[in-house]
């Protein structure tokens, strides 16, 4: 059985409906592209996999689990924004990934000694040592979107949520962070879901290309059909066809 | 240049916020010399001299039926009155806007009500607090709480509202309880914005202290004032509105200094 399972998901607001009939698989440790023009329903079908939102038929469960009702600790998420606490040091913001499930959402003595040693760890990792006593408001964009992933990697989620991560990011700082959530995914080997509006970012990082469209289209009342999944590429080795690669030299010679 | 492009250098800004008080001081001098010309026994604008006078006199020298300093003494009671109006009521503000803002039940059931409730002239319940809690000191407590908290709790549920709903699902998706949520993504948020809300509210309770203490009270500073107003003793009233604002004044710096030392990272926003 597949690892996050969705079967027959619709989901409307009022009578407007947003997203119909999606079926997905996906397996463990793969990472999943979300593409589609706006207003396509993609950030609502993040928010159904996050379960901030139930849908109004059909189901999504993780690894068999029953289909969550809020969101908890097997989904970890990173938002485009407001993705890590302002009020809390870059290095409290790494022990809320473990402190935040405990009673009052503290550590105390030993426990925060070595929640802090830890998070020193993560921080070496994700490059932001020198910042640890930082408040984040005093980061740049690129520096607090890795916290932020960092962040949500250390509560240890099952699936890590991406919602155009990286949206707000200029051009040569997206690429640094797409090195390393290449990285961390290496050494992790994270089940992802991102959501994106960058198609070559959504090729390049992703192993499956979820395209979300309407494929009925009323001209007198847009909204009349909702969106779903129209394609489903695979991404691997750059999205080329299996067809193509028995047979390099045709783009060799091209 | 154009005007709105130009700043004052810091010679300048002490200079120019010096002129309106200096101003201010002129105008009274002038007024007081030209009436005092005429009839030397006038009482409406004292003199600044004798009002200075006067002032050391009431700050420093007791008074013969009680032994002790009058001023000192209202300002004790009065500065007693107001902390405990408003620190109820700004407990009492903060644990009822989380709620709301946070429990959607209770938001439901409370923020209407507080809203009809802010909408009640505190003043004009003053006679049914007197006779409920007395002449004593809990009803003049009671009108602050009644007169700044309204506010204060739809100011504070606002703010916590405000909080980003990111920050709310991150804080869930990182196991934290509704308890959690409430005790350290929203509390630590709104306390700087509470204190904010505070130093605006202090007008308030200085108003409805001072409306309290003018009807019915034993000491005090508006007490005093309105004892003084039957001799027409301007000197004494002057000194003690002087004051007055001093006090508010410094209160409102001391939050400020407050909420920068204790909630650096609020000065920029995410």
């Amino acid at each position: 059985m597949s690892f996050v399972q969705v079967r027959g998901v619709f989901q409307s607001y009022g009578n407007r409906p947003i997203i119909e009939r999606i079926n997905v698989d996906v397996a463990e440790g793969e990472f999943i592209s979300i593409v589609g023009a706006s207003g396509c329903g993609k950030s609502t079908f993040l928010r159904l996999l996050l379960a901030e939102e139930t849908p109004s038929k059909g189901s999504i469960s993780i690894d068999g689990a029953a289909p969550a009702v809020e969101p908890g600790r097997e989904r970890g998420v990173v938002f485009q924004r407001y993705s890590v606490f302002p009020h809390l040091t870059v290095r409290e913001n790494i022990v809320a990934g473990e402190s935040f499930a405990a009673p009052l959402g503290r550590f105390w003595g030993a426990r925060r000694r070595a929640a802090l040693e830890r998070a020193d760890e993560t921080l070496a990792r994700i490059g932001l040592n020198h910042v640890a006593q930082n408040y984040p408001a005093t980061l740049s964009g690129g520096m607090q979107q890795r916290l932020a992933i960092g962040q949500a990697l250390t509560a240890r989620p099952r699936i890590l949520l991406l919602d155009e991560p990286f949206g707000a990011l200029d051009p040569g700082t997206r690429l640094q962070m797409h090195d390393f959530l290449t990285d961390l995914r290496a050494q992790t080997g994270m089940t992802i879901f991102m959501v994106t509006h960058d198609l070559s970012e959504g090729f390049k990082l992703g192993d499956r290309v979820l395209v979300f469209d309407k494929i009925r289209w009323d001209p007198h009342d847009p909204a009349a059909y909702g969106a779903t999944i129209t394609y489903d590429f695979d991404a691997r080795d750059g999205g080329i066809p299996y067809q193509l690669k028995e047979d390099t030299d045709v783009l060799e010679t091209a | 240049m154009r005007l709105i492009n130009r700043h004052p250098d810091r010679v300048g800004l002490v200079f120019l916020a010096a002129v309106p008080f200096v101003l201010a001081f002129i105008a009274y001098a002038v007024g007081s010399g030209m009436r005092l010309a005429i009839n030397p026994a006038d009482k409406l604008l004292p003199a600044p001299s004798h009002i200075a006078r006067t002032a050391l006199a009431l700050f420093t020298e007791p008074d013969k039926r009680s032994g002790t300093i009058l001023l000192w003494n209202d300002t004790l009671v009065s500065l007693r009155r107001l902390t405990l109006g408003v620190g109820i009521s700004t407990l009492i503000a903060l644990v009822t806007g989380l709620l709301i803002g946070l429990v959607p039940y209770i938001r439901a059931t409370l923020s209407g009500f507080v809203a009809v409730l802010s909408m009640i002239p505190p003043l004009a319940v003053l006679p049914i607090l007197f006779i409920t809690f007395g002449l004593e000191e809990l009803s003049k407590v009671v009108l602050i709480v009644i007169g700044i908290t309204p506010v204060l709790i739809r100011d504070t549920a606002g703010r916590v509202l405000d909080i980003p709903r990111e920050q709310i699902v991150k804080a869930e998706t990182l196991g934290a309880s509704s308890l959690t949520i409430a005790l350290r993504v929203a509390l630590p948020q709104i306390l700087p914005r509470l204190i904010a809300s505070v130093r605006l509210a202090l007008g308030p309770a200085w108003l409805f202290l001072i409306a309290a203490e003018a009807i019915a009270a034993e000491a005090g500073l508006g007490y005093r004032i309105f004892l003084v107003r039957r001799y027409l003793a301007m000197d004494v009233i002057l000194t003690y509105v002087v004051w007055i604002t001093i006090i508010a004044f410094v209160m409102d710096r001391l939050l400020l200094t407050l909420s920068r030392r204790a909630f650096p990272w609020s000065g920029a926003g995410l």
